[in-house]
Parts: structure tokens; C-alpha cells; sequence
């Protein structure tokens, strides 16, 4: 038996440079995969390294002082707080209802398609074109002044082809046939979505919200000029409050105050990047979590 | 458009009246390629009709045209007259409650992901059944008529989508049972079901009949001849006859190609 099975699978010169090759693309691959973490890796040690001493529970639980060459950073931390809730308040409902309409009603015409294009086309708009489109908009047109409000729809426009896209793609990846099964048993377009399709596609949704929540929380550009503050004593009391920010303050300290102390920007850094990781590991967490229970 | 009763093939003009389905000069287009051309046939009460044919001969979409599955299917195109009690179902405002009247199982099973029990209990719940023991007691009755209750009564709570194929076939028609249908269109529903199981089902079905109509597509010839009160035969999208069961069966066939489908002389 041995003795037939030997010659069955001894390579012949062409697979084994198949196998060359494929031991070579996996060699490459690897290393590119292992080039594309490094920025990362270092980038995290310099700023646990540079920024950790920096951070207490004062640190984060105090004001700035001294022109903002000491104290804490209370009021951005709280700032990027409210400018997200606001920011995901808005385009949440806006950014879903729109994916289940484009997803489940809308018919596969040209305006849809058109549509669909324009989405992720608005998704490649510059960061620093939505924040004049805000200023436009919400400060000057609708009146709300350089505030939180204002700051937050301009970050809600910015996010929401994403919200859409990312909403979209988790809807169309529950299987069709769910739906026609239930279509013929005349179940209506909602009852369909509300039973069999949302239920299904809530991990992804979730997901997407929570990475627009992670990118919401570290734009810059888009809350400059529409509400984010360069130093405020005092904490927002309401949404049509000026605010600081992590974001804006990291990129002052770093740049407009020469005398602060060099740890403190990584200091800050470390901060916001703590929060957006937390963020994203809570989303890896909860798909991790959802899949475990996944239907089909 | 032919105005008046279309000739039926079983022959019966009363049909026009006592019929559940009244089918005229139906053609279903996918693009520019004709599925069926031109299909004259009624779906009495209370019989089970047979549908036999080679692969493509347009048997599942004269299913889906029953149901008004054209409305989802891109591309595809229904023309002339289908009466369901007398009223056409083109006219017909409220589509969802013609759907919940007409059962669907497709060959391939669908067990929506939801558990067992919620997945017999969607239809009863989706028509307005709130009561814990009423949708108890619509569960079992249906499972147990798709001969599937023995084995999943003590995991009801477990997802249909892990069943087995032939599990999941089961549940599904349970699904269509429990829809309370008049008509039950079946689509080579065992060919994911062990014989045995399926043996059970057919004898569930002679039952069903006094209750509803069904339709049967089956490339099994034989249990067409098992089931089937009249035999339709459709070839490439052409209805070639239609023919009480044991008519054909013995050989009195109107078309030649009927006999020779029959025989396995074919092709
Ligand atoms: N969604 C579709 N789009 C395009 N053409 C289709 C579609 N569904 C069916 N057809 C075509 O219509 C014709 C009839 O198909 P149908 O599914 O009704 O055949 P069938 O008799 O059920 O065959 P089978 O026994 O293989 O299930 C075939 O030529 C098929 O290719
Ligand atoms: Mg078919």
C-alpha cells in the first residue's frame, strides 16, 4: 500500500515550482503586511514612551493653565464628548434610513445608481472642503454660530456617506433568499426588514457607527472654524456653546504654544488614540461577540 | 388575449367556474427569452396538479407567476390572465394577503434565521396571532404535518438555519403550512429529502388536498403518477397536455412527446 502511495504524490519538476512560487508570494506578502504595522507599533511606543509620564487622573480630570503650558485637559476631553453624541445624533438616523430606502426600496434604476456613486464620491471630499461647506451652512446660513452645533452637523455631513456605505453593505450582506422567502409568505417591505433583515445586519451597523465614532473624534479641520475653541476656562453648558477639543488642542500645543513642555503634546496624543482604540476594540468586540451567534 | 373560458386539458369546460386558479394564454419573459408561451390551465379545488417537464421547461416560473414573484425578479415578465377565486390577481390591491394565501416551498431550503419555532410562527404572527398557546398549538400541528416535529421538539429554541438540509426542507414547508394557504405550490420539494421522509410527506399531502389545492413540480416522474390527480406536461415553455393522472399513465396521451417524456425516451 505504502509502496503505491510513494510515486502518487512525489512532485513532478512543475509543481514543484508551483510550490516555489508559493512560498515566495507568502514570504512577500508577509513582509508587506509586516511593513504596514510598523508605522503603527512605533508610532504607539513613542507616545506611550514620550506621553505616558504625562498622564494622571489629574491630567484628565483638570483644566489647562498657565497659557496652556500646564494643568490638565478637562474641557477638550469633555468637548469631544459632546461634539460626537451631537455629530451621532444627527447622522444616525439620517445616515441608516437612507441605506435601508437605497438598500431594500429603491429600484436598481440609473438615479439610484447615480446616487450610490455620489455617496462614496462625497466620502473622498477633503475634510477641509466640509469644514468651509459648515461655515456656509450651519454658522453663517443657519445662524447657529461658531458652536457645538454647528461643529457637529459639519462633522454629521462629513460621516455620513460613510455611516450610509458602511450600513448599506451589512444589509446587502444578509442573503436575499431570507427575503424573498418571506416576501412570499406576504409579509410586507418592513415587516421584512423589521423581522428578518435589521436583526441580521445590526452587527455590521453598529460597527460602522462605532468607526464614524472614531474618526468623528479625531477631525480637525471640519471643527476649526465651525465651533471648536483655541482655549476655554469653562466647559460647554449647551450645544450652542463654542467648545475645545482633543484634536484642535493637540495641533495648538504642538504648534502655537512654543514654551509647552515636549511631553505633553504625546501626552495628549495618547490620550485621543487611547479613545479611538477603545472604540475600535469595542467594535472588534462586539462582532467578535455577534458572530459567535451568527444565523447562518 | 382570448376572451372567454380557455380549454382546459383535462377538458372539463366547468371548470371556468369550480376551478380555484384560472390560468389564460400566460407567458412569462426573462429579457427577450420566452420561459412559457401562451399557457392555457385551471388549478381545480381540492386537487393535487401535477407538473412534469425537462429542466427549463418553464415550471418554476409558472410557479412564481402564481405568487406575483415577478414584482422581485429582475427581468422577468408576465402576460395574460390568472384568476385566483374568480378575481385577477394583477387587479389585485393588497398582494400581500394573495401571497399569504398561497404557500411557497422552492427546491432549495430556506430556513430564515430565526429560530425553529419563530420560523413557523412568523406567518401566524405576521397575520395577527398574539396568543402564546394559539401559536403553540399552529407550530406543532404544522411541524407535525411535515413530518418533522419528532425530531426537533426538544430544540425548538435552536436556529433553523443549523438543521440539516432535509430538516430545513421540512421546516419550510411546515413555514407554508403554517400560512394556512387554499394553494400549495411545491417545487421539487424532496430532492433534499431522504425517501423515507418524504414518503411521509406525500401521504401529508393526499391529506392536505381536502383542504387546499396544490400544485406539484416534480422531475420524478413517478411521483407525479403517486400524487397527482391531473398530469400537466410542459416541454420548452410549451404546454403540450394536460390529463387526469392515470389517463396519461396508461398511455392515453394527446401528443406523441407526452409518452416518450414519460417512458424516459427523451432527447
Ligand atoms: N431569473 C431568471 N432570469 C433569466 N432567465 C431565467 C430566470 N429564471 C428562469 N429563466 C429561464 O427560463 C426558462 C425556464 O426556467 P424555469 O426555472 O421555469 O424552468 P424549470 O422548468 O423550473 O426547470 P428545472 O426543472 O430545471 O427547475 C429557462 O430557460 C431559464 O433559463
Ligand atoms: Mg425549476
Amino acid at each position: 500500500m505504502t509502496g503505491t502511495a510513494a510515486p502518487l504524490f512525489a512532485g513532478t519538476s512543475l509543481n514543484s515550482r508551483d510550490r516555489k512560487v508559493e512560498w515566495l508570494v507568502r514570504v512577500l506578502l508577509g513582509l508587506m503586511t509586516a511593513l504596514l504595522i510598523l508605522p503603527v507599533v512605533i508610532i504607539m511606543a513613542l507616545l506611550v514612551v514620550e506621553g505616558g509620564p504625562v498622564i494622571s487622573w489629574e491630567f484628565l480630570t483638570t483644566r489647562p493653565v498657565d497659557g496652556m503650558t500646564a494643568g490638565g485637559i478637562l474641557p477638550a476631553l469633555v468637548g469631544t464628548v459632546w461634539l460626537v453624541v451631537v455629530a451621532l445624533i444627527a447622522s444616525v438616523p439620517v445616515g441608516v434610513a437612507a441605506a435601508v430606502y437605497l438598500s431594500e426600496y429603491a429600484p436598481d434604476n440609473w438615479l439610484t445608481r447615480a446616487i450610490n456613486l455620489a455617496i462614496i464620491n462625497l466620502a473622498g471630499v477633503p475634510s477641509i472642503v466640509h469644514a468651509l461647506f459648515g461655515v456656509g451652512a450651519f454658522v453663517l446660513f443657519f445662524r447657529f454660530g461658531t458652536s457645538i452645533l454647528a461643529a457637529s452637523l459639519t462633522l454629521a455631513v462629513m460621516t455620513l456617506p460613510v455611516v450610509i456605505v458602511s450600513t448599506r453593505e451589512s444589509l446587502q450582506a444578509v442573503p436575499r433568499a431570507f427575503r424573498e422567502a418571506c416576501w412570499n409568505m406576504g409579509a410586507t417591505r418592513w415587516q421584512t426588514i423589521r423581522r428578518i433583515v435589521l436583526p441580521n445586519a445590526l452587527s455590521g451597523i453598529l460597527t460602522g457607527i462605532i468607526l464614524e465614532v472614531s474618526r468623528t473624534s479625531g477631525e480637525t479641520a471640519p471643527i476649526m472654524f465651525t465651533g471648536a475653541a483655541f482655549f476655554l476656562p469653562f466647559l460647554p453648558q449647551g450645544v450652542l456653546d463654542q467648545t475645545m477639543a482633543m484634536s484642535l488642542h493637540l495641533f495648538v500645543i504642538a504648534t502655537q504654544v512654543p514654551d509647552a513642555p515636549e511631553a505633553l503634546p504625546f501626552g495628549v496624543a495618547l490620550v485621543l488614540i487611547s479613545m479611538v482604540l477603545a472604540m475600535n476594540a469595542l467594535s472588534i468586540a462586539f462582532r467578535v461577540y455577534v458572530r459567535g451567534r451568527k444565523k447562518w | 388575449m382570448v376572451a372567454g373560458a380557455a380549454p382546459d386539458g383535462g377538458g372539463a369546460s366547468a371548470d371556468a367556474l369550480s376551478a380555484k386558479v384560472v390560468v389564460q394564454n400566460l407567458t412569462i419573459r426573462y429579457g427577450k427569452h420566452v420561459a412559457l408561451r401562451g399557457l392555457d390551465l385551471s388549478i381545480r379545488r381540492n386537487e393535487i396538479l401535477g407538473i412534469i417537464g425537462p429542466a427549463g421547461s418553464g415550471k418554476t416560473s409558472f410557479l412564481r407567476a402564481l405568487n406575483r414573484m415577478d414584482e422581485f425578479i429582475p427581468g422577468m415578465e408576465v402576460e395574460g390572465r390568472i384568476t385566483f377565486d374568480g378575481r385577477d390577481i394583477r387587479r389585485v390591491r393588497n398582494v400581500y394577503a394573495l401571497r399569504s394565501r398561497i404557500g411557497v416551498v422552492f427546491p432549495l431550503p430556506v430556513g430564515l434565521p430565526l429560530t425553529v419555532y419563530e420560523n413557523v410562527a412568523l406567518a401566524p404572527r405576521l397575520r395577527g396571532v398574539r396568543k402564546g398557546s394559539e401559536l403553540d398549538e399552529i407550530v406543532e400541528r404544522c411541524l407535525r404535518r411535515a413530518a418533522l416535529w419528532e425530531e426537533v421538539k426538544d430544540r425548538l429554541d435552536s436556529l433553523g438555519s443549523l438543521l440539516s438540509g432535509g430538516q430545513q426542507q421540512r421546516l419550510t414547508i411546515a413555514r407554508a403550512l403554517s400560512q394556512e394557504p387554499d394553494l400549495l405550490l411545491l417545487d421539487e420539494f424532496s430532492i433534499a429529502v431522504d425517501p423515507v421522509t418524504t414518503m411521509r410527506i406525500e401521504d401529508v399531502l393526499k391529506d392536505l388536498k381536502n383542504e387546499m389545492s396544490i400544485v406539484l413540480v416534480t422531475n420524478l416522474v413517478q411521483q407525479a403518477r403517486r400524487l397527482a390527480d391531473r398530469t400537466a406536461f410542459f416541454l420548452t415553455g410549451e404546454h403540450v397536455e394536460t390529463s387526469g393522472t392515470a389517463r396519461i399513465f396508461s398511455g392515453i396521451v394527446k401528443d406523441p412527446r407526452t409518452h416518450d417524456y414519460i417512458e424516459g425516451r427523451f432527447g
